[in-house]
């Protein structure tokens, strides 16, 4: 019997993804736990490994195919001494669905057809297996059983799964447990479609600009954004920064985003009521702030999370927000690394941005946007003084925190970052 | 030198001769340690002689009933030893077929005593000569044995535990048997049914405690109805020899009883074989009398492994083979191997109405939150348990309300033991009760007991 290869779900989630390609050839002799391709999933590059044993018989999907829909069959592997045309017999569902959208196979073609690259992902035709208890319980919960990965024998998905698995929001509006993407870009006008005349290159959407475009359109659309802004002076930050990596020697150095990213935590803290997700039925308030950092990576943004940065100290937050970062450029951040999170900090200081209103990343309640540090003149007890300034702009959903809350959160991150001694109280 | 293997198993009993088969399908150098016989407790002292020794009162019982069936038989008279010689061939048949599988799957048997001596290193003594063998992994499956109460020590004669009963010599005309559970209640059968006046104490408040409430007063009243007398939530204040026989004093509802048998057998549950085979060295954590492991029968100690009955309940040969199986499938690196759902181990006893079940009772289901719909179909309203002379027989499903899940399945009649794997699969495979529903069950068959008590649990049982 031939065993299909079926496209793994990377996420929760994950509906599709690109089979960017296989470590292995058709004949090649396979054992459970090698590594037989790459997937691109909307937000990271993944190793598929193999579950079962035996001869690569098959590959249905080639590498380099986009929108491979999860649990598509991609492969056929049969036991060792079984003929190989024996494989594509028992399995005539995967030969006959449409495994791929073949237009996509071409992706360096410049003049792809546009039509082509935007393909709707390839219906579920194909049969999930569950058992019937598991199949109850998704239709129970609402869950789609195409979005949970089986852990039964061949892949089959079994009661665990699904009880493991939570539904998956059908818009922003109700954030999706918090399994959400963490990516905020500042909205990129659509360019209107010229046909004939503009000359153009399709870059064809990968999985994460498809999701930085659906997530943020749903983000800034559902959710009813405020924003407040105030200007915090940093000399004593800068100067406790300073006096800290001078002790820290050869470590990681403390940035000033790191001091950020603690005196948000601590703020949410203070202001518990903002550390909060909107959902139909409840507001969840969450019990520690999991900041979510973002990172500009090629194609897009991820957003890492520094979980609990709240009891975390400086150091600890450096070399994680440090680590993260590098995997998230190299797309080798796992799920659960830069899914959740609680509240996010956008930092476009360094491209000398002043001020800037960020898109909320669903679930979280807020973002916080941070501009440049630079010296400013302030007024100080009735005369003209020069200070660093750095000017932040809270993004609320009016729906969780209301603008006293909000007011409240700006409030004690100000006192933090003026006083930044106060973070060890 | 120490020889050396991939893997040794030490004990050779259902847990252990199927771990190493195992291994051997793996591809793995194995060895087992047996001091015994091979097969363990299962097939020389338990499951497998005692069903042997059952069969035999199964067909006294029928030839008493012969008169039912249109026969007509003068007395009935039976060889007692004959019974027990055939229980004993039985056995032996069954321990040279281990050998034969051992031998096809080349797989090293040594014989004697084994003992840890460090990690990866076991001794063998047999005679006073020790050998010493290696491997990277070792597993425990040493089994266990007949636990003893303080003041309730066996003897051997007239106060005895499951290794005498399983060969006796005399019928005891009357037998006190402590403890009704599953050993319990097989002797406490077989000795009724042959004719021994049979007296079962229970110190929790009913019988076959582990089982359904239903199935255990259902029980009672088909044993009640058989002669055999039932003492629950009994104290056993004493117990001693007299004569040739025992005196037991007993406490119950308020009252004091004596009861004087020609024997006792003790069947108050079992203790692991954890001594002497070096675990204490090794820093082996072992928690009343048993091994701890975790779901892969991992000790703690890098290497070493337990399973079966060494490693606590259900004392179940079919638990400690599937264990060992998961086991050594973890340790080749097997991909997808899962633990061993303890909810899907079916329960049988071989007496006489049979009793199985799988899964929740239902007060532990109620007890763990479930909202249930409970089915009970009786095999009076079987054709083929009537045409059978079987009428006597219950059987009951327990559903989760809200997702059609079968919780548990609880059955007491004739043929149970052999049905209850239709409830089993249907747990593996996560049904609900709609497909039980939807399986078409052959007619006319006991079976159809099992179809109507889902449908009644759900109000639609055809024939009641
Ligand atoms: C009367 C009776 C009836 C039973 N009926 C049933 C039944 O119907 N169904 C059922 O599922 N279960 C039944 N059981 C339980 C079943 O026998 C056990 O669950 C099963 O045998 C456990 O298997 P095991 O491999 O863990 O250990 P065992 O079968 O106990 O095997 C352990 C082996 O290890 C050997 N050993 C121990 N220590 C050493 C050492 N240091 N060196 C070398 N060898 C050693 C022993 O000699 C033994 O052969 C019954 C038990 C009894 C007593």
């Amino acid at each position: 019997m031939a065993t299909q290869i079926l496209m793994p779900a990377l996420s929760p989630t994950m509906t599709e993804g690109t089979l960017t390609k296989w470590l292995v050839k058709e004949g090649d002799v396979i054992k459970a736990g090698d590594v037989i391709a790459e997937i691109e999933t909307d937000k990271a590059t993944m190793e598929v490994e193999a579950v079962d044993e035996g001869i690569l018989s098959r590959i249905l999907v080639p590498g380099g195919t986009e929108n491979v829909a999860v649990n598509t069959p991609i492969g056929l592997i049969t036991e060792e001494g079984e003929a190989a045309s024996s494989a594509a017999a028992p399995a005539p569902k995967a030969v006959a669905t449409p495994a791929a959208p073949q237009a996509a196979v071409a992706p360096a073609a410049p003049a792809a057809s546009p039509a082509a690259v935007s393909a709707p992902p390839v219906s579920h035709g194909e049969r999930v297996f569950a058992t019937p208890l598991a199949r109850r319980i998704a239709r129970d919960k609402g869950l789609d059983l195409a979005q949970v990965q089986g852990s039964g024998p061949h892949g089959r998905i079994v009661k665990a799964d699904v009880e493991a698995a939570r539904p998956q929001a059908p818009a922003a509006a109700v954030p999706s447990g918090r399994t959400g993407a963490a990516v905020i870009t500042p909205p990129v006008p659509s360019t209107p479609f010229a046909p004939g005349s503009a000359e153009f290159t399709a870059i064809p959407n990968d999985g994460m600009r498809r999701t930085v475009a659906r997530r943020l359109s749903e983000a800034k659309a559902t959710i009813p954004h405020y924003y407040l802004t105030v200007d915090c002076e940093i000399d004593n930050l800068l100067a406790m920064r300073k006096t800290l990596n001078e002790q820290v020697g050869g470590g990681t150095k403390i940035s000033v985003n790191d001091m950020i990213v603690k005196a948000l935590a601590l703020a949410l803290v203070k202001v518990p009521a903002a550390n909060a997700s909107w959902t139909d039925e409840a507001i969840l308030r969450y019990a520690h702030a999991d900041i979510a950092v973002a990172v500009a990576v090629e194609g897009g943004l991820i957003t890492p999370i520094v979980r609990a940065a709240e009891v975390k100290g400086l150091a600890t937050i450096a070399g994680e927000t440090r680590d993260l970062a590098e995997r998230a450029r190299s797309r080798k951040l796992k799920p659960e690394e830069y899914q959740g999170g609680t509240f996010t900090v956008s930092n476009l200081g360094m491209f000398g941005v002043r001020q800037f209103a960020a898109v909320i990343n669903p679930p979280h309640g807020g973002i916080l946007a941070i501009g440049a540090g630079e010296q400013r003149p302030v007024v100080k007890n009735g005369a003209l003084a020069v200070a660093t300034v750095m000017t932040v702009t809270l993004s609320a959903d009016h729906r969780v925190i209301d603008g006293a809350v909000g007011a409240g959160l700006l409030a004690a991150f100000k006192r933090l970052i003026e006083e930044p001694l106060t973070m060890l109280l | 030198m120490a020889e050396r293997f991939d893997l040794i198993v030490l004990g050779s009993g259902p847990g252990g001769y199927v771990a190493a088969i195992r291994a051997a399908q793996l591809g793995m150098k194995a060895a087992v340690v047996e001091r015994e016989a091979l097969g363990g407790i299962c097939l020389n002292w338990g499951c497998i002689p005692t069903k042997a020794l059952l069969r035999s009162s199964e067909v006294h019982h029928l030839l008493q009933h012969a008169g039912d069936y249109g026969f007509e038989i003068g007395d009935i008279t039976f060889d007692l030893a004959r019974i027990v010689k055939r229980s004993r061939q039985v056995a032996s048949q069954l321990s040279a077929g281990v050998k034969h599988l051992m031998k096809k799957n080349k797989i090293t048997v040594v014989e004697g005593e084994g003992r840890l001596l460090g990690k990866g290193r076991l001794a063998v003594t047999r005679n006073d000569t020790t050998v010493e063998l290696e491997a990277p992994h070792i597993i425990i499956a040493t089994g266990a044995r007949a636990r003893t109460l303080p003041g309730l020590e066996p003897n051997g004669t007239s106060i005895i535990t499951y290794r005498e009963a399983m060969v006796p010599k005399t019928l005891p005309k009357r037998l006190l048997v402590v403890g009704s559970g599953a050993i319990g209640m097989e002797f406490a059968s077989f000795y009724a049914q042959m004719g021994s006046k049979v007296t079962v104490v229970e110190a929790l408040d009913r019988i076959l405690p582990v089982e359904d409430e239903d199935i255990s007063a259902f029980a009672l009243k088909a044993f009640t109805r058989q002669g055999l007398k039932f003492h629950t939530a009994a104290n056993l204040k004493r117990l001693s020899p007299e004569g040739t026989g025992v005196v037991a004093e007993i406490e119950a509802g308020g009252q004091s009883h004596r009861i004087e048998a020609d024997q006792a057998i003790l069947a108050v549950g079992i203790v692991g074989n954890v001594e002497n085979i070096g675990l204490e060295a090794l820093g082996v954590k072992v928690e009343r009398s048993h091994i701890v492991v975790d779901e892969f029968s991992r000790t703690g100690v890098p290497g070493l492994y337990a399973i079966g009955d060494v490693t606590g309940p259900p004392w179940l040969a079919h638990k400690a083979s599937h264990e060992g199986v998961v086991c050594v499938e973890k340790i080749a690196g097997v991909a997808g191997v899962h633990p061993l759902d303890t909810g899907n181990i079916p329960g049988c006893t071989y007496c006489l109405p049979q009793i199985a079940s799988v899964g929740l009772t239902e007060a532990k289901a109620r007890a763990a939150g479930h909202e249930v719909k409970v089915g009970r179909f009786p095999y009076l309203g079987n054709g083929k348990a009537i045409a059978l002379g079987e009428p006597e027989g219950l059987v009951k499903t327990v559903f989760d309300a809200k997702t059609g899940a079968l919780l548990g399945a609880h059955m007491i009649g004739a043929e149970v033991t052999e049905q209850i794997q239709g409830y089993a699969i249907a747990r593996t495979l996560e049904t609900t009760e709609a497909e039980l529903m939807a399986t078409v069950f052959p007619h006319p068959t006991l079976s159809e007991t099992m179809h109507e008590a889902v449908l009644d649990a759900y109000g639609r049982a055809i024939h009641i």
